[in-house]
């Protein structure tokens, strides 16, 4: 703050300010300390659940033995296979309603439905997803029909960033691009593409992180309770932690409920890891 | 998992020859999918366990969704077998016929639905079913709300009911037997499909009541207290435990769960090797790990005899709660 704030007449206004600081700093921690008292109350109850055996066990009905070793893989199956759907699909439609579309009232009302879908909650996905890929696709219970529904589920997500991201760009680097003789194509691809590269990554990350905390829509499209199998390929039934973990967290024995807290440190755990290396990924892409 | 594999197939999205899970089984050696109620699933999740201890080459998938919803998936193909906490119903049967699936009804166990109050309640002795239906029948919304309102005698302070939430087989059958009218219930309780959630509700309050599955009840016995039953009929109250629910002097909260198995699905060995392990003495000793009575012997006797005529049908469709012993001697 400039020294102007701190002659006398202004002193209501100036606590002003330091309440209004003040209520800014207590929003910004509540969500660190949320976060901190979540972490918190897994590993004191989870710690102790995180052995070896526990990454290469099964869901089984023992809870001596039950491990995560199915879920852990059906995670990143869905989330990879998610990403490799919904990033070049979001990335085009982005490119296409910012630098493509003209402003006619069809790319308007996509516009407005694009923000419309996502808010739609994410269990009316998993119904579209069970209607759709389950059965009419006749996908079945497997991880692609799954991972089409998180598709869809984060697809307005990375849609919206993206738009977002290009309109960062300034025009001027686009009329500079084209002035030198490089084809709109060139252009998108050279100059507007990687100078929006780093909040795209932004939305990269946002739909990854829904993409592998989402439950209810899994739910519907039939991810498995139990299983001993792994998946190999996409074809395949499958489980994830978060399904993991509600069913844990739902039996009657306390020891069950320390499992959750172990997958609940997993998870948190991959999410964390997977936000760092796009974090990382973005600082690199935006000092260029 | 190698590097190939993992790109090769991310590619590949693009529908192929389409496959139902349940159909899976002739492909992948010996494959068996299984959803439905969540409180079968604890006891098909354990015999399954064993199961597959004994034969490796077997994968059991098991899923939950609720009865109806398991319904729902074993008339459209999806699975072999349908955990059911009640018997099937006519509209259901009616969705299997025009499916053309035929099933084969095998009940499996006994489940002995527990009233439960915290060990700081120290009114509740006993409940009768005219005392339960008064506090659970739909007219007691918004005016039957203190503990006083339900026996002279007991304190002036509010109740504060906790039961499963309407989606639930366990609230479907809790009405039926009494309220007398299923899915009639007060809608001003706590609802919860969890059930610790109904638990925590219900172990630090003293005014607090709960009805859920015994399972819960037996984990939790050093916070809660099963309130006996009189189903007034003579036999006086009576307290759930292993052998009340068994002799059915444990009444009327007393429900038998039932796995349906696709007739199709049954002609396979590892189908048909899996069922008769469920009632086999393997696997009453396994249901009764789990939390759940296992019925008598003899009873699981006449049972595999059952499943070995291929008798298709339901001999229990719309009599919630018919004993399994009348049936199956």
């Amino acid at each position: 703050m400039p020294d102007f704030a701190s002659s006398r007449i202004s002193t209501a206004r100036q606590a002003k300010d330091r309440i209004f600081r003040g209520l800014c700093y207590g929003a910004a921690a509540l969500g660190v300390l949320l976060l901190v008292i979540v972490l918190w109350g897994a590993v004191r109850e989870g710690f102790s659940a995180l052995t070896p055996k526990f990454f290469r066990g099964y869901p089984t009905a023992s809870v001596s033995r039950a491990g995560i070793m199915p879920a852990l893989l059906g995670s990143l199956w869905i989330v990879l296979l998610t990403l490799a759907i919904s990033l070049p699909v979001g990335i085009a439609a982005a490119v296409y309603l910012e630098e493509i579309a003209r402003k006619t009232r069809l790319n308007a009302f996509i516009q407005a439905n694009i923000a419309n879908l996502a808010g739609v909650p994410s269990i009316i996905y998993g119904i579209l997803g069970l209607a759709v890929f389950v059965r009419f696709f006749g996908f079945g219970n497997s991880i692609v029909a799954a991972a089409c529904t998180m598709s869809l589920l984060v697809l307005p997500t990375v849609i919206l960033t993206t738009q977002e991201a290009l309109r960062t760009v300034p025009m001027a680097y686009r009329e500079g691009s084209l002035a030198c003789g490089a084809t709109p194509w060139q252009t998108l691809l050279r100059m507007t593409l990687p100078c929006s590269s780093g909040p795209i990554l932004t939305g990269v990350i946002l739909a990854a992180s829904r993409a592998i905390g989402e439950t209810a829509p899994l739910l519907v499209v039939g991810a498995l309770a139990s299983t001993r199998e792994v998946p190999h390929g996409i074809r395949d039934p499958y489980t994830v932690l978060p399904i993991q973990i509600f069913n844990w967290s739902g039996m009657p024995q306390h020891a069950w409920h320390v499992k959750a807290a172990g997958a609940i440190i997993v998870l948190l755990t991959m999410l964390l890891a997977l936000n760092a290396v796009a974090i990382v990924l973005r600082n690199k892409a935006t000092r260029i | 998992m190698p590097a190939s594999l993992a790109i090769s197939t991310l590619v590949g999205c693009s529908p192929s020859e389409p496959a139902s899970a349940g159909d899976g089984g002739a492909k992948h050696g010996g494959r068996i999918t299984i959803d439905g109620s969540s409180t079968v699933f604890v006891v098909t999740n354990q015999v399954a366990e064993g199961y597959m201890d004994a034969h490796p080459e077997t994968t059991i998938n098991l899923s939950f969704s609720g009865t109806g919803n398991g319904f729902q998936k074993f008339a459209a193909g999806d699975t072999d077998i349908s955990n059911a906490s009640r018997p099937i119903e006519d509209n259901e049967i009616a969705a299997l016929l025009k499916a053309k699936i035929e099933f084969i009804e095998v009940p499996v166990c006994y489940d002995g639905l527990t009233v439960a109050v915290s060990k700081e309640n120290t009114w509740v002795d006993h409940l009768t079913v005219v005392e339960l239906k008064k506090m659970w029948e739909p007219s007691a919304t918004g005016k039957v709300m203190k503990w006083s309102d339900i026996r002279p005698g007991w304190p002036d302070s509010q109740m504060h009911l906790y039961g499963p939430g309407t989606g639930s087989g366990t609230f479907d059958f809790f009405t039926k037997v009494i309220v007398g009218e299923e899915g009639a219930s007060r809608t001003d309780y706590t609802p919860s499909e969890d059930d610790n959630q109904l638990v925590i509700g219900v172990a630090d309050d003293q005014d607090a009541l709960g009805y859920f599955g015994f399972a819960y009840y037996l984990e939790n016995q050093d916070k809660l207290r099963a309130v006996p039953i009189d189903a007034g009929k003579g036999a006086g109250p009576v307290a759930p435990s292993p052998a009340s629910i068994k002799d059915r002097t444990y009444a009327p909260l007393n429900r038998p769960e039932f796995i349906y198995v696709k007739k199709s699905a049954l002609e396979k060995p590892f189908v048909k090797g899996f069922v008769d392990y469920y009632v086999s003495p393997e696997g009453q000793e396994l249901i009764r790990e789990s939390g759940y009575i296992p019925f008598d012997p003899a009873v699981y006797r006449t049972i595999a005899k059952h499943i070995a005529s291929g008798k298709t049908g339901s001999l229990f469709s719309g009599q919630m709660g018919k004993p399994v012993e009348d049936v199956f001697k």
